[in-house]
């Protein structure tokens, strides 16, 4: 048990780095892009939605402790505390991706979304700054999939903690599933601050 | 099995560190540094980023094995994205974008 436990533990983490690659192109693409249009890159902080940016960083934190307290009460056998801490973190990930969702309305609306009916009243950067919105709209986008399959992951471990079938005896599923969350939580921490606070100082 | 259980002190102390750093990003980021905005901002992320994956993600009591696959994973990327930055960077002669 304990050996099936470690290679489940390591395929999954095989699995995360394959997920950083994928991240990581993307991750490049912005470092490039930022480095050759500097200006034109701080001016899109003006359309972006600081607060809720904020804000769901901060529900991602609040599910990353509760699923962190799920595999804790999973290992000292507490059923009762890790149905609860589950349907909590499951309920965060809906939140979050409700904000995000709000968020991308605000974009369509605003015509920010790149494409024939881009507009941005800053004429300067009208075509520089597209390219930051299509790679908020990637990495977001990307992101908010990660998400949704996290809380199919995560219904799946709802149900099948309600069955009873975790205990410390066996709670592989439930760290796997954690990492992957914990994984998507990372992501996200890095794009808080790369597409939300770029020229937050020219704003003040 | 006998797992390290981590105490849920420990987890919550974990996550008032990362909400105050987001709040410390997000502050940060209205003043105006410089070049030095990207640096903090990336600092503190890496730093939230170690909190999540030795604490929240178990690294710190993983076997060494999957200690190296953690470690590997971001050397890699680190790798990449210092070559990305070292052939922009060293296109001097090159005129790109609108200068700050």
């Amino acid at each position: 048990m304990e050996q099936q436990f470690s290679s489940a533990t390591l395929g999954m983490w095989a699995f995360l780095l394959t997920e950083i690659m994928f991240f990581g192109g993307m991750f490049g693409a912005y470092t490039i892009y930022r480095y050759m249009y500097p200006a034109a890159f701080e001016s899109t902080t003006h359309y972006m939605n600081v607060t809720l940016g904020a804000v769901n960083t901060m529900v991602l934190i609040c599910s990353s402790l509760t699923m962190a307290l799920a595999v804790r009460s999973a290992q000292v056998d507490n059923q009762k505390l890790l149905r609860l801490m589950l349907v909590l973190t499951l309920i965060f990930g809906f939140v979050f991706l409700g904000i995000k969702g709000y968020e991308y309305h605000e974009k369509f609306v605003e015509h920010l979304i790149p494409g024939p009916n881009f507009e941005y009243n800053n004429r300067a950067f009208a075509h520089e700054a597209q390219i930051l919105f299509f790679l908020y709209f990637a990495m977001t986008g990307f992101h908010a999939i990660h998400m949704i399959v996290g809380a199919g992951l995560m219904t799946n471990l709802i149900v099948q903690s309600a069955r009873g079938r975790y205990s410390s005896a066996y709670y592989a599923p439930v760290e796997i599933v954690g990492l992957y969350w914990h994984f998507v939580d990372i992501v996200w921490i890095f794009l808080f601050p790369l597409l939300y606070l770029i020229g937050a100082h020219l704003h003040t | 099995m006998k797992h390290q259980v981590t105490p849920v002190r420990t987890y919550v102390l974990v996550w008032l560190a990362l909400m105050i750093l987001t709040s410390v990003t997000w502050q940060v980021a209205l003043l105006d540094l410089g070049s030095l905005n990207i640096v903090v901002a990336v600092t503190i992320a890496v730093i939230k980023m170690t909190l999540v994956i030795s604490i929240f993600m178990h690294a710190r009591h993983a076997e060494s094995v999957t200690k190296l696959y953690v470690f590997a994973g971001f050397l890699w990327l680190v790798i990449l994205l210092s070559f990305f930055l070292m052939d922009y960077l060293s296109r001097g002669w090159q005129v790109v974008g609108k200068p700050y």
